[in-house]
């Protein structure tokens, strides 16, 4: 019963995250503050573990293929499909549930228990276009960042494969360009804008409706988190049914 | 002016306002008063429009806000200033950035003409020189008082604070309730206060609601508040020992 409630919360706000929107001037400049806060600080961390996992990657699927019927050049295949497939789109996206998510409901939290949220409502604003539409456009650049991650995972897995000897150059390249499919990389994009729409708002509702002091907002952040990354998975294996198989 | 008229306001089935009927004057500091938890938060944000009475009429001049369309209680809410318990800044602005807000939301101003009101409001509270700071690096009194400018900064007729000088100095909260009833006057707004202060009562309380687990039990004002043998307002007033005290003299001075 109490998920019905929570499920339908969501959808309504939704609603009046699209309607009555903020002042053009003013919506510019919150976009690009948002751009900046989730997008531009998340790539460090982004750049450091898809590199390093990439080469993980590769060394896996060397050390795990010792027959020498099979071909040298699937070291760079399977390091290009689990990269593309998964781990950018779906395991980077877990990891801003974390990053991301408890950020926005901590600092939407936190105007929450300060009336700040209030004092927005008061001055005959619509809080929740204010707050979580810029969030929600400054996500439709978020698949950049998941670009960025494909590339330096394979990198990092080339890398990894080339200078620890698992694989020649040229067989890792062979195996990047071996049987590629478009419709895969669309496939990504298309689950990586969904995750997108999930990182900005589901953190923001938790945010928005939580109740309490500084230590629920701890709280709050917690169960964003939860929320997040149980949506990213749930809808992960929806996409993948329906455009895969 | 506003009137209430039998407000009534629950939270499920818990009962806060019951039936409340009322009347705030212009140009003057109207206190609702009463302990903590008998509901004068939740007053002040039903007349705000944050919360949505059950039952009830809330007349601004001769316009029930319960008679209006969206547009009429938009237009309403730009003549409205609030003044938040914990002031309610934008931590992410700086103070100039702060008191500029409603205006860069509302008014189609020019930036420069934005700033001289502003710095007009800033001075208004005895505030300057703090334009580039954030609202962590001031004190509290000085929080206070940025937040009467952003209630301000639109000329509004309403005016609500919601204890205003909880968390000060006592003397901090007698220069910030003096400043309220001078901008009160000086502007004629209909102000609003809540306050469970009686150093407050005494000082600027021209009308007085006295709360009491949700009912109106007692209104006047700072005169006649003394001079009431209604039981609750009376635990309430002396329920500090330095009034006791002087009542205490008064009554063997005669
Ligand atoms: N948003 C809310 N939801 C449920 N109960 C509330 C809410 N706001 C206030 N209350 C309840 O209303 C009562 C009066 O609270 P309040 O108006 O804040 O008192 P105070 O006089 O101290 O300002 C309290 O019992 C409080 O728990
Ligand atoms: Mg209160």
């Amino acid at each position: 019963m109490k998920y019905l409630h929570d499920i339908g919360s969501y959808f309504l706000m939704l609603k009046d995250v699209f309607s009555r929107p903020t002042k053009g001037s003013v919506l510019r400049e919150l976009v690009l503050k948002e751009v900046d806060e989730l997008i531009i600080n998340s790539l460090g961390i982004v750049a450091f573990i898809s590199f390093f996992v990439g080469g993980v990657v590769a060394i896996q699927t060397a050390l795990n293929i010792d027959n020498p019927l099979i071909p040298e050049y699937l070291v760079g295949f399977a390091t290009r499909q689990s990269i593309i497939l998964e781990f950018a789109p779906t395991f980077i996206s877990i990891i801003m549930a974390g990053k991301m998510g408890s950020f926005i409901t901590s600092s939407i939290g936190s105007m929450r228990v300060t009336e700040q949220i209030d004092a927005l409502e008061v001055m005959g604003i619509n809080s929740l276009n204010y707050l979580v539409f810029p969030k929600v456009i400054a996500l439709l650049f978020y698949p950049f960042v998941i670009a960025i991650s494909m590339f330096l995972g394979i990198l990092g897995g080339w890398v990894a494969g080339v200078y620890g000897g698992f694989s020649t150059s040229e067989a890792f390249i062979q195996g990047l360009q071996e049987d590629f499919i478009t419709f895969h990389v669309i496939y990504a994009f298309i689950k990586t804008f969904v995750f997108a729409f999930i990182l900005a708002t589901v953190p923001s509702w938790q945010g928005y409706f939580m109740k309490g002091g500084a230590l629920e907002v701890g709280k709050a952040s917690t169960n964003s988190f939860v929320w997040t990354s149980v949506l990213i998975i749930l809808t992960n294996y929806i996409v993948t049914s329906l455009l895969l198989s | 002016m506003i009137t209430v008229e039998n407000l009534h306001k629950s939270f499920g089935s818990e009962h806060i306002l019951k039936g409340l009927s009322t009347t705030f004057d212009k140009g003057k500091t109207n206190l609702i008063i009463g302990q903590s938890g008998s509901g004068k938060t939740v007053f002040l944000k039903c007349l705000l429009g944050l919360f949505e009475p059950e039952d009830g009429r809330i007349i601004f001049e001769d316009r029930a806000i319960q008679d209006m369309d969206e547009e009429e209680k938009r237009r309403l809410r730009e003549n409205m200033g609030m003044v938040f318990q914990g002031s309610a800044l934008f931590d992410s602005m700086n103070i100039e950035e702060n008191v500029m807000f409603p205006l860069r939301m509302f008014s189609k101003k020019k930036k420069s003409e934005m700033l001289d009101r502003v710095n007009e409001v800033l001075a208004r509270v005895n505030l300057e020189n703090v334009n580039k700071k954030y609202p962590s690096e001031i004190s509290g009194g000085m929080q206070k008082r940025v937040a009467i400018a952003r209630a301000i900064v639109n000329n509004p007729k309403y005016l609500f604070c919601d204890e205003p000088n909880s968390g000060l100095d006592p003397r901090t909260a007698i220069l910030i309730d003096n400043l309220i009833q001078e901008i009160t006057r000086e502007y004629n707004i209909t102000t609003v206060i809540n306050t469970h202060d009686m150093n407050s009562v005494m000082e600027i309380g021209e009308k007085i609601v006295f709360l009491q687990k949700g009912n109106l039990a007692w209104q006047g004002d700072n005169t006649q508040i003394f001079k009431t043998d209604n039981k609750d307002v009376t635990d309430f007033v002396y329920s500090s020992d330095l009034f006791k005290k002087i009542r205490d003299v008064q009554i063997k001075e005669g």
